[in-house]
């Protein structure tokens, strides 16, 4: 992170919000609790939580009970719309198969046999078990896996404890390799929300990124804008996606060969002299070197690989330049998929350095944030094993905890074991390839515990199942985000929890307090640590409890602006050409590797997202299971025709290594390639509690046996497997 | 008097289907049922595809089939915006109306009646959008006075390629769509 021009940024918002300190006395008793009486339609702002981009949202609840939830007009977020997730966010807190009580496994891991136990049984045994592990191993011997802002307190009372082994999903199974391609190009992240200004882009490129089906809402609105705008788009994917729909050029690119069609780009933006000459000169770095390798990569190389026609490769390239510096090669989000993805997303990086949109208007702006000062905490023990996921750092550019690393200590002990497993919000079933291997780690645990709101096949492997209150019962850590303009979001509760689920500040808490660091807790009820951290922030709690939402005035975003261009790469500048990377063994600019291919017959397994879940997290909403109750695979339709398949007919697909996975309904199309078939990422699920999502629908993750780790990051590449079909005899 | 229309933007639309679980709560339209729904229309073959993405539900027309047929009398033409709406207690939910839809766009509720997009009167009395206009993330639909020369949706129309769905039913619908 720049930090040294965002101090800057920060102390003007500071200055400017100057809003009195709310001396108010604490407002003790939830707006929940006083529902219950009430009569008629009240409206409370809270934000969402169905997936992780925060929206801003109005929930409206009618004579006590919940009705409906609507975006929040003050939210730079949401801008006041949801997307159909968040619409249909009621259906968590209604959901029938939500756990309800703390759980205590009774028989085998894995058999979901439990006995309800109180949260104090529960919290009292957990916090035996880590101080068993703690004095055979040392507090590092716990790991705690956290998807969401929900995790914040239970990584809080990690620290606390001792670990530094905390980790997500959300870096080796999904962005790591894109902000790992931009750190090492222009020494910073693209950061989540991305900071990409899509609203203001002329031209923008999407490579395998399908907004629209993929709601993260602030993009998808702003990329119904540009679309509404008359902005080119260009489309590459496999697969013709609703955002293909929309494109000018849509490049129906084979799998797993994107990287030769960004250098081909390159080459052609740099032989023509297309690039933006005035930005390179002034930025770059190793630019002569950069283009020296370049010159192999034409066009008509690419042809063979891609099976992109060299004169759409040219005039695609011609149109980025035309648009420039409003051209936005989008950078995408789940991005692990071949495992040299930290390269080809350097390439995209590399590309819009060419194209000068880092720092510029309709490329990528700088985002800001307001300066709400954390608690001051009590320090946290220095841990001195270090971290278990990266020994040696033989991922030397992973700048976050890598979860398969984690769980490769887990099954080998080594560098040092680990025998507790925290996880929290994450179905890591579903988020890690390979379900053999978790399982394996999970064997070797002496505890595991699970914190979600709905059974997920992970909980059916725990020790301990904590049930959390859903996002619209409960508080949760300020939303302090970086985005186009500052602002504070508040989670609070809108109606109670309708069983024994508890809010995850609440059980960190009483975790920490069962172990005996309870001074790592120095307030309270968590409005009192809203009340010290936005009073430090010349902030009001009332104002911010009554609106959801407090903008900070609006800061400069682009370089134009006047924010300073500024690099933290070694060298100061954009790296075309990186030093670093050659001097720990890797190319300095990325080099084009063909892909395997699959056994003759098969086809490659690709996924993605619907508009209608998240992740495995949905499945058992009623209301968004209503719009989307199973997935499809998708087969080419000539495909199918010669298989004797028809949409709605049932399949297996069978991977390389002969895994079969639920049966699942053909969606026979003109919108994919031949040789590749495409399922929505999230169904299939196999834990016997979820009832109503059960067996609906197939798990991509099942078949996801294979897969390719980044040398770079240890991202795991998933697109790696291959399926065949067989019919399903109804 | 007002005639209430619709004018949806396919250019723009996702089909990410926030109308249809907008309408869902707002409107407590019981599981298993929707009043409003998403196609997506796909022509050519791979890869010269084109695809038009649809928002759909009752069109809401001048000359409704489901009223003309109607034995009760609960199926009406409302004396705001012309909106074709069903009075519960006297619909004997005998599916006349359900039958001649041609767009397919009327169920019987659970409770018996017959059900249908009532274009959120109750919301537009108030001055409010229709809730499937008031969410979509993608800003694609418009609702208005079709009757008013200066009305969002009349100016869209005259500047905008545009279709309806099935005219050749002589329904008249009042939802156009936007190319």
């Amino acid at each position: 992170m720049n930090s040294v021009s965002r101090r800057k940024f920060l102390k003007i918002s500071g200055a400017t919000i100057g809003v009195a300190a709310a001396g108010t006395a604490l407002l003790k008793t939830t707006q929940a609790l006083s529902n219950k009486a009430a009569k008629g339609v009240q409206t409370i702002p809270t934000y969402c939580d169905i997936c992780f981009w925060k929206c801003g949202a109005i929930a409206y609840v009618n004579d006590g009970k919940l009705w409906k939830v609507e975006g929040n007009p003050l939210d730079p977020l949401s801008n006041g719309r949801l997307c159909p997730r968040g619409t249909g966010g009621v259906g968590a807190h209604y959901d029938p198969d939500r756990l309800k009580a703390p759980l205590i496994r009774k028989k085998n891991r894995g058999e979901e046999q439990w006995v309800e136990v109180t949260w104090d049984e529960a919290m009292t045994y957990i916090a035996e078990k880590m101080q068993k592990i703690k004095s055979q191993y040392g507090p590092e011997g716990v790991a705690l896996f956290s998807h969401g802002i929900g995790g914040n307190f239970f990584k809080h009372t990690m620290k606390a404890f001792g670990t530094p082994n905390i980790s997500a999903p959300s870096f080796a199974q999904c962005r790591g390799p894109r902000d790992v391609g931009f750190r090492l190009t222009f020494g910073e992240d693209v950061s989540s929300p991305e900071r990409t200004d899509i609203k203001n882009a002329q031209c923008l490129v999407l490579i395998g990124s399908h907004l629209g089906e993929n709601m993260h809402n602030s993009q998808v609105q702003e990329f119904a804008d540009a679309v509404g705008d008359g902005s080119t788009v260009i489309v590459v994917d496999p697969r013709y996606s609703v955002a293909a729909s929309k494109a000018k050029y849509y490049l129906p690119i084979k799998p797993g060969t994107d990287l030769a069609l960004l250098l081909a780009w390159m080459n052609v933006i740099v032989s023509e002299g297309l690039y933006d000459k005035e930005y390179v000169q002034n930025y770059g770095f190793g630019f002569e070197q950069f283009a020296a390798t370049l010159q192999q990569y034409t066009p008509e190389w690419a042809y063979p690989e891609t099976g992109i026609d060299p004169d759409v490769i040219r005039q695609t390239a011609r149109e980025m330049e035309r648009y420039k510096p409003a051209t936005l090669v989008h950078p995408g989000r789940h991005v692990t998929w071949y495992g040299d993805d930290a390269q080809r997303s350097r390439a995209i990086a590399l590309l819009n350095a060419l194209l000068g949109s880092w720092g510029r208007k309709g490329g990528f702006y700088t985002p800001v944030s307001m300066d709400v000062p954390a608690y001051p905490y009590p320090e946290y023990p220095k841990s001195e094993k270090g971290k278990v996921d990266n020994p040696d750092h033989k991922y030397p550019f992973a700048h976050e905890t890598i979860t398969n690393g984690i769980r490769e200590a887990t099954i080998t002990g080594k560098p040092y074991p680990i025998k507790g497993w925290f996880v929290y919000a994450t179905n890591l079933m579903h988020a890690l390839p390979n379900e053999n291997e978790t399982i394996k780690a999970i064997q070797n645990l002496d505890l595991m515990v699970v914190i979600d709101v709905i059974p997920s096949e992970i909980a059916g492997w725990a020790d301990v199942v904590l049930p959390e209150s859903v996002y619209l019962e409960r508080f949760d850590d300020l939303n302090v985000e970086w985005f186009r303009e500052p602002f504070v979001g508040l989670r609070q509760p809108v109606v109670d929890s309708p069983d024994d689920q508890k809010p995850n500040w609440w059980m960190a808490k009483k975790l920490a307090e069962k172990l005996g660091l309870g001074h790592y807790y120095p307030w309270k009820h968590i409005e009192e640590y809203y009340e010290h951290r936005l009073s430090a922030a010349g902030l009001s709690y009332k104002e911010l409890k009554k609106n959801g939402i407090i903008r900070g005035a609006k800061q400069p975003i682009y370089f134009d602006e006047g924010v300073p261009a500024e690099f933290p790469t070694p060298s100061g500048k954009i790296e075309f050409y990186s030093l670093q990377l050659q001097e720990a063994g890797f190319d300095p600019v990325p080099k084009y590797k063909r892909p395997t291919s699959g056994p003759p017959g098969s086809f490659r397994l690709l996924y993605g997202r619907a508009p209608v879940h998240s992740f495995s997290r949905t499945q058992s909403n009623h209301i968004l299971m209503d719009m989307m109750n199973e997935n499809e695979v998708w087969v080419n339709a000539e495909i199918a025709a010669r298989l004797g398949l028809k949409s709605g007919d049932y399949v297996r697909l069978k991977n390389q290594d002969g895994v079969v996975c639920n049966k699942v309904k053909v969606k026979a199309t003109e919108r994919i390639r031949p040789d590749c078939v495409y399922m929505v990422h999230g169904f299939g699920h196999n834990s016997r509690m979820l009832k109503f999502a059960y067996m609906k629908g197939a798990s991509d993750a099942q078949l996801l046996t294979r897969y390719e780790v980044d040398p770079l990051m240890g991202g795991t590449g998933m697109n790696m497997n291959f399926v065949t079909i067989e019919s399903e005899v109804a | 008097m007002a005639r209430f229309g619709m004018v949806i933007d396919t250019t723009k639309c996702v089909g990410c289907m926030d109308c249809v679980v907008a309408c869902k709560t707002e409107n407590q339209v019981p599981e298993g049922y929707n009043r409003d729904w998403i196609v997506q229309d796909v022509q050519g073959k791979f890869p010269t595809v084109e695809m038009e993405i649809r928002s759909e539900r009752c069109n809401q027309c001048s000359n409704p089939p489901c009223v003309s047929c109607c034995p009760t009398g609960a199926s009406h033409i409302h004396e705001i915006g012309g909106v074709v709406l069903v009075t519960k207690d006297e619909c004997i939910g005998c599916k006349a109306c359900v039958a001649s839809c041609p767009y397919d766009a009327r169920f019987i509720h659970p409770d018996g009646y017959a059900d249908k997009c009532t274009f959120c009167i109750h919301r537009v009395e108030k001055g409010l959008d229709p809730a499937c206009v008031s969410v979509c993330p993608t800003h694609c639909m418009y609702f208005g006075d079709l009757d008013d020369p200066n009305s969002n949706v009349s100016q869209l129309l005259r500047s905008r390629k545009h279709h309806s769905l099935m005219p050749e039913a002589g329904t008249q619908p009042n939802i156009f769509y936007l190319t």
